[in-house]
């Protein structure tokens, strides 16, 4: 381990809106972009786990735990990238962490989870699917994962679709899910400095499939605002909600009460 | 089984069939368990038979499920990421047993449905030892090792159990078993020669769990009432003493490779034996235990009914969704 220890680089917050920006490739723009995606994935794993032993019936005990070691993996291969996993995941503070704010609120109910995986899987299979065809260095990576997260978004729509279409409370608590994150979905297409893709693009392509399921779920796609009152691309600036350092306070404490340790 | 397929006996065989037929299938069935054939689905077998298989690979189903609890209780906690996607895995695997075990159930005709009703209600158990809590990381490790060790030592033999389902999904839980055992105790060794309080974690777990890992194994012989039917049913193979011995016997010296010990003073080996000796287990705790007094039945049942009670609404809607999808193919069609 190198540099871990010490908090990642800032990630450049410039030109938010021009949808193209792409600082140059090299090592501080792919370990940005290493960073960013290994934090989603790590997060969004912790969360998933969370369900262990809680899921509504067995069958989703194992898919749920199947796709948070699928992210568990991508995470570790990324993070190992920047550094070294464990310091990496147990030593950064809140505020050093670059995943989007999405992934880290937490599970509600299942229908909540359900709409946060909707959201984050079919956004992720865009960006994998896409970066798999660069010539970036984490294309390998992408289009390996791009598989596994195919199989995450066919789980989260037809989720939507049961839950939508299926009785009236499901109907409601799915469209209270979707409503309710829908404000964390806009930083989702802040450009990741170290990715040249296009993000307007994948922003239209997101929009044009999370509304069709939705549609087919019978449900409403929500009507506010896509990002809250601080800019859109906080959480990849290490501005994070409130649930996230509890999250993190129950994840590291552990690790970081035998310093030095292994494992 | 090579005897007469017989369709599955729903009906009560005593009056469909005559007295006479009823002998000779029974004797067809003692010939077939005893020539170590095996019995499927579909074949004649005595509703005894049937009841104790169902009984037995139920509570085997809900000791994987309420398993789950004490060790997801350190997903979140898991002091690394490579113990942590393990640790995932091994939680993931118990829910898979989980699905073989009551799928091999409702081969005999009961329902997961009514199993889990079963459970929830008290009317089955699952296994006590897991009314003991994972208080530290360690517990982790101890009950892959010793847990999953004892139930290795009881389920393999359940390979060549006579009811062809139940054997067949055992030849993947206990492959899965073994090697949740090895990571367990592996992740004791990383302990156990880590930092002195690495070190103490670890004894300490290992001195908690030992001895409800020996209980495991059920009463002693003398006081085991469902063992010697299911022996000649070939659902057993071994007693509960003979497997708690073997149990010993291999702990024993993958302790000291450990650099660990066993928390008994009369722990040591019989040369005339060919076995280790080992102290009194206090039964007293294990039938306060099983009969609802450990300090984690209260939670574990009311956690699985929680989960199962929150999650009504998403499996009513799984259904509802079911039946419109297949009246909307049928409106089409």
């Amino acid at each position: 381990m190198t540099s871990a220890a010490v908090p990642p680089a800032p990630v450049t917050p410039a030109s938010p809106d021009t949808g193209t920006a792409s600082p140059t490739a090299g090592p501080p723009a792919l370990h940005a972009a290493a960073l960013a995606l290994g934090d989603d994935a790590l997060v969004l794993s912790h969360r998933l786990g969370e369900w262990a032993g809680h899921a509504p019936v067995l069958e989703e005990e194992v898919a749920l735990a199947n796709i948070a070691l699928d992210l568990l993996g991508q995470a570790r291969v990324l993070l190992s990238l920047v550094g070294d996993e464990d310091e990496l995941a147990y030593l950064r503070e809140e505020r050093a962490f670059r995943n989007l704010q999405l992934v880290e609120q937490p599970n509600g109910d299942f229908a909540r989870t359900i709409a946060r995986q909707l959201y984050f899987s079919v956004y992720q299979n865009l960006l994998y699917g896409h970066l798999a065809t660069t010539d970036s260095p984490l294309a390998p990576l992408a289009a390996k994962a791009v598989k596994e997260v195919a199989y995450h978004q066919d789980h989260a729509e037809q989720w939507t679709l049961r839950l939508g279409d299926g009785t009236a409370e499901s109907h409601e608590r799915m469209q209270r899910g979707l409503d309710a994150l829908w404000r964390f979905t806009g930083e989702m297409f802040q450009p990741v400095p170290g990715l040249d893709l296009d993000w307007q693009a994948m922003r239209e392509q997101w929009t044009a499939r999370v509304t069709e399921v939705i549609e087919k779920a019978t449900l409403g796609v929500p009507e506010g605002p896509q990002s809250g009152a601080w800019a859109a691309g906080a959480g990849r600036e290490g501005l994070h909600t409130e649930s996230f350092g509890r999250m993190l306070a129950e994840m590291q404490h552990l690790h970081r009460s035998h310093p030095g340790a292994s494992w | 089984m090579a005897t007469a397929h017989q369709p599955p006996s729903t009906a009560p065989h005593h009056t469909a069939a005559g007295a006479a037929d009823t002998a000779a299938l029974e004797s067809a069935f003692d010939a077939a368990v005893a020539a170590d054939e095996r019995i499927e689905p579909r074949d004649w077998m005595p509703d005894a038979y049937r009841s104790t298989l169902v009984r037995q690979m139920a509570q085997h189903a809900h000791s994987e499920i309420i398993g789950m609890q004490p060790e997801a209780n350190w997903i979140t906690r898991a002091p690394s990421l490579r113990r942590k996607a393990i640790l995932m895995a091994k939680v993931q695997d118990e829910a898979g047993h989980g699905l073989y075990l009551y799928s091999a159930a409702e081969t005999l005709g009961a329902s997961r449905d009514d199993l889990l009703d079963k459970l929830h209600s008290g009317r089955q158990k699952y296994s006590s030892i897991f009314n003991y809590p994972t208080l530290t990381w360690a517990d982790v490790g101890a009950i892959g090792w010793l847990v999953d060790g004892a139930a290795i030592t009881n389920q393999v033999p359940l390979c060549r159990c006579s009811y062809g389902p139940y054997a067949r999904a055992m030849v993947r839980v206990c492959k899965e078993e073994s090697f949740h055992q090895r990571q367990g105790y592996e992740l004791l060794l990383a302990l156990s020669r880590g930092t002195p309080a690495q070190h103490a974690m670890a004894q300490d777990a290992v001195d908690r769990w030992w001895w409800p890992s020996l209980m495991m194994f059920g009463p002693p012989d003398a006081e085991s009432s469902h063992s010697e039917q299911s022996m000649t049913w070939k659902i057993k193979r071994h007693s509960n003493d003979e497997l708690r011995q073997r149990f010993v016997d291999i702990c024993v010296p993958q302790a000291e490779s450990l650099g660990l010990t066993l928390p008994d003073p009369d722990l040591r080996w019989n040369e005339e034996r060919g076995h280790h000796d080992f102290g009194a287990i206090d039964w007293t705790e294990f039938w306060s235990v099983l009969k609802g007094n450990g300090p984690c039945n209260e939670q574990r049942i009311t956690q699985r009914r929680r989960a199962h009670e929150e999650g009504a609404w998403v499996r009513e809607a799984a259904a509802a969704y079911a039946t419109k999808n297949s009246e909307r193919k049928e409106a089409t069609a």
